[in-house]
């Protein structure tokens, strides 16, 4: 044996510092196995390095790149350095964003190895998910997400200035707090546009200012209580569009004493609430659809003697530890890793395409036997989401695998029940419970606007509809409802009701604040 | 595909949400620190510090399920034993066991801990004090200047051309004195070789000759760029004032004085340099400790050597007045004193030192702190009023408009509070 080994021509790098070449090679022979091997279709990318530090700025300011300022952002900051720096946490290999050109974070300190797998992973793994799938070209705008973000900082900035921190700072904890239930869930008739944004942010303001007539204000006013017939209650609904289940949305258009920039902010938050919406939706898909692609191209990568064993080792010891799944009596068990459970089922989909059993023949006659592994997944990877997506492909030989079993705990009973185990009986329902886990609709608790009398004390009044007894967190909605009362500017309840019988199950009020406005 | 490295890009891009966070959890950071003060010691004061705050004021609400009542399903993975129908005792701690269930971002209602920089930490621990009579902030040590943009000029060295400024003048000069543009020169070429071409009648082709011709005189007449054109950046040097301070320690050394009580005084000598070292660029300290006679002495032979001897206090005002006199003037220093003792004094000596301090330190002073330290378990005597000789002599110098404080300490945990006590901002804007 001789000291020196010969490295193979075919290597694209060796050992585990990378430079600039070897990350561009790497990408090349990426993207030629992800394009005409796998079929991708990505958006251009944009691949661009960063220390730790900024590795923990980007986190807490949600992953994007330009962020408005607020000190929640600063709060997450200040708790993930100081995990990071204990050593309790680390970081994430990489941080890739929904937009195009598609930007992939990667970080200085990874080895060559690291960089490859992140490449796949995130430039074409992720981009892929972001441009095809149908939830992200119905409810993101990837061209205009960078620019509407730098308007939005440069637009509360200028608010901060003009109004002052504090006045910003209310409006924004408000429609934080309110972040969940200010998405559209159902497809509006025109498609969103970022772009458009701005303009429109303007042209709202230029009409304001030209149709100002400071003459309104010596009308005389309607004397208190109105001589108006107060329409009936559902007329007043209809007109108001109630129920809405937007909050955002409605304070927005309807609350009575708002300025203009925060009913802009309010928009604003809005519209980052709606782009993550699809993300929440994928995790499982987008994380599952990732690691497959990039255990793909790595594993193809190594057949072709692009990477050495040592490579190889390195990659497949962090693949292995991040589609680890614990137990859930394992003190490691945090709930289903999305990346293990996402990962096994894509290789379980091209398994039942490609080398189906008699059992899959019977639960997936579609698909089993289909041939086309690749085809397979990318349909899959189009046309669902998490729910559905569970829903349609979980297969028995997956459930077994993981030992899936479900367990009901209804807090009247003295102990837990296990009602389905991994067994002919049990198969759909563990798929119908799975598939509910992962359902935004029935994770987030149905809250709508139900009435408001415009004309009356103006009293904002919301319904919870409560599914299977489970009752808000009290001290969190009263803090929430205190934010809404903040926008609103009058008093705001809320009545949590029985899904089932419409019974009054429990009420929370506050009554409205004492100073609103500026 | 684009690799672009961010690495070089401005660090800190947090650092604004960071001040906002703080700013927000405000009033629960600055009781933190308070508490931290009290436990840790004066030396390591100027590190950063760890503190941990309820999440209270900085709570981010949403409205989410409680944990608990109601029915849930979950599904996981691993079964080892169960079969349908089977019952498992609930486990400890609710109903928590489907795992990520609780508040969305898993924090609940922990503590948060974080940690602040010193910067921040000293900002907050020393927040709202103030130094009293800042009127004599003198200015003087010029001896930094800082260069500072000062318009454009037309002259100066090539690195401060200023390419915008020069290439508009270029271009305003050119349009007023109407250069043929190359791209007109090379159509009108073009035009008149194509006319040549065609065999145009020669009475217009030497028209168009002579245009050019008029053409490439007049830009040759007209230069792209004049000397007149050209511009710089002009800098200025500006002085930068500095305002300084000297801070003045002075202790008792004698035998009476304890370990204890010199710790104590450190602590107070600490505060009040860290305090100015806050508010002025340059600081300097002078340790002088006394017996029966005093002297200059460096940091730790001030600290840590014992002396024997007797005690007179106005040695040590003495040797301050003639320190000030040889090295800080009063009209360029803002002069601070200090003075720790257990309060002793040789009797014959108090007569001078009231008059000492009165006539010859106080007027030179922005402020003079005096601190009585006492031993621990010695508590009751000063609080029977039994009080000490230079306490009672120092008391027929206070005045109203003198800027002379008096203050006991006995045990480590009155320092900050009789410190903040001392410098505290004027409640009733004074």
């Amino acid at each position: 044996m001789t000291a020196v080994i010969d490295k193979p021509d075919s290597l694209l790098y060796d050992g585990a510092d990378w430079d600039y070449d070897q990350i561009k090679r790497v990408y090349d022979a990426i993207e030629n196995i992800a394009l005409k091997d796998m079929g991708l279709n990505v958006y251009p990318n944009q691949i661009e390095v960063i220390t730790a530090e900024q590795m923990l700025d980007a986190y807490s300011s949600i992953g994007m790149p330009l962020m408005y300022k607020h000190w929640s952002f600063g709060k997450h900051f200040a708790r993930d350095e100081m995990l990071y720096r204990k050593g309790y946490r680390g970081l994430a290999y990489e941080i890739v964003i929904n937009s195009s050109p598609c930007i992939s974070y990667i970080m200085e300190e990874n080895t060559m190895t690291m960089q490859t797998l992140v490449i796949a992973h995130a430039a074409f793994g992720h981009n892929h998910f972001f441009k095809n799938n149908q939830l992200f070209q119905q409810w993101t705008d990837a061209e205009g997400i960078l620019d509407y973000l730098e308007f939005a900082k440069s637009y509360i900035a200028q608010c901060e200035d003009r109004y002052g921190h504090h006045a910003v700072e209310r409006v924004l904890d408000a429609a934080h707090a309110l972040m969940n239930q200010g998405v559209h869930k159902y497809p509006k008739k025109r498609s969103l546009d970022l772009r458009l944004e701005q303009k429109r942010e303007r042209e709202r303001q230029e009409y304001q200012e030209q149709t100002f007539n400071d003459l309104w204000r010596t009308v005389p006013k309607a004397a208190v209580g109105g001589n108006r017939p107060s329409k009936s209650v559902s007329e007043r609904k209809k007109l108001l569009g109630l129920p809405e289940e937007n909050l955002l949305y409605f304070l927005e258009k309807k609350a009575p004493r708002l300025e203009h920039w925060q009913r802009e902010i309010l928009r604003i938050v809005r519209h980052m609430a709606q782009y993550f919406y699809p993300q929440k939706q994928t995790k499982l898909m987008n994380e599952g659809c990732a690691t497959y692609t990039h255990y793909t191209i790595l594993n193809e990568m190594h057949q072709r003697g692009m990477i050495s064993e040592g490579a190889m080792l390195e990659f497949l010891h962090s693949h292995t530890s991040v589609v680890f799944q614990p137990e859930f009596d394992d003190q490691r068990f945090s709930g289903i890793n999305p990346y293990a459970l996402g990962f096994a089922m894509m290789q379980d989909i091209q398994r039942i395409a490609e080398t189906p059993t008699d059992e899959d023949r019977y639960w997936f006659p579609d698909l089993a036997g289909r041939g086309d592994g690749m085809g397979a997944l990318r349909d899959a990877w189009a046309n669902f989401r998490d729910e559905s997506f569970v829903l349609q492909y979980l297969s028995p030989h997956l459930m077994r695998k993981f030992k899936m079993f479900s367990v009901r705990d209804d807090a009247e009973d003295p102990y837990l029940l296990v009602e389905n185990i991994h067994n002919e009986r049990g198969y759909r329902g563990i798929r119908k419970l799975l598939a509910r886990q992962y359902d935004l609709g029935f994770l987030e608790p149905d809250i709508q606007i139900v009435d408001v009398d415009l004309a009356g004390d103006r009293k904002l009044i919301l319904h919870h509809r409560v599914t299977n007894g489970v009752l808000l967190d009290e001290s969190d909605a009263k803090a929430v409802l205190r934010h809404i009362a903040n926008l609103w500017g009058y008093e705001v309840q809320l009545v949590e009701v029985s899904a089932l019988s419409d019974a009054i199950l429990k009420e929370h009020a506050v009554t409205a604040p004492s100073g609103i406005g500026g | 595909m684009n690799i672009i490295d961010r690495r070089l890009n401005p660090q800190g891009k947090s650092l604004a949400n960071r001040q906002r966070f703080l700013r927000r959890a405000k009033e629960q950071v600055v009781k933190a620190v308070r508490d931290a003060s009290g436990k840790r010691g004066i030396q390591d004061i100027e590190n950063g510090e760890k503190v941990t705050i309820s999440t209270g004021g900085v709570r981010e609400p949403s409205f989410h399920r409680s944990g608990a009542g109601g029915v849930r399903d979950y599904v996981v993975p691993g079964n080892k034993e169960y079969v349908e129908g089977d019952t498992i005792a609930r486990p400890e701690g609710g109903g928590g066991r489907g795992g990520n269930e609780g508040s969305p971002d898993g924090e609940g209602d922990d503590d948060f801990r974080f940690v602040l920089s010193r910067e921040e930490f000293l900002d907050i621990f020393l927040e709202d004090l103030e130094l009293p009579d800042l009127v004599k902030q003198k200015v003087k040590q010029t001896e930094s200047h800082s260069l500072t943009r000062a318009g454009y000029s037309v002259t100066g060295s090539p690195a401060n051309l200023n390419l915008v400024r020069t290439m508009r003048n270029s271009l305003s000069r050119r349009i007023a004195l109407k250069r043929p543009k190359p791209a007109d020169m090379l159509e009108l070429e073009a035009l008149l070789r194509e006319a040549e071409d065609r065999g145009d009648d020669p009475e217009t082709l030497r028209e168009m000759r002579d245009q050019l011709e008029r053409h490439y005189l007049r830009s040759k007449r007209i230069p792209f760029i004049d000397p007149i054109d050209v511009r710089y950046n002009r800098f200025e040097t500006v002085p930068k004032p500095i305002a300084q301070a000297v801070m003045f320690c002075l202790m008792d050394v004698s035998g009476s004085m304890t370990e204890h009580m010199k710790d104590l005084a450190k602590r107070f000598f600490m505060l009040l340099f860290l305090f100015l070292k806050r508010r002025y660029r340059s600081v300097d300290i002078v340790f002088i400790r006394h017996t029966h006679e005093a002297k200059e002495v460096d940091e730790d032979t001030f600290f840590y050597s014992t002396e024997t001897g007797g005690t007179v206090v106005s040695t040590a005002l003495e040797e301050m007045q003639r320190i000030v006199k040889e090295r800080y003037p009063e009209n360029e220093w803002n002069i601070y004193a200090a003075q720790a003792s257990d309060g002793d004094n040789m009797s014959s000596d108090n007569a001078r030192s009231a008059a000492l301090l009165r006539d010859g330190i106080l007027p030179l002073c922005q402020y003079f702190a005096y601190i009585e330290v006492a031993a621990e378990h010695n508590m009751g005597l000063s609080a029977l009023g039994r009080e000490t000789e230079l306490w009672r002599t120092y008391k027929t110098v206070q005045g109203p408009d003198l800027p002379i404080a008096m203050r006991r300490v006995r045990s480590r945990r009155e320092i900050f509070p009789v410190f903040r006590d001392l410098f505290a901002r004027e409640k009733a804007g004074a």
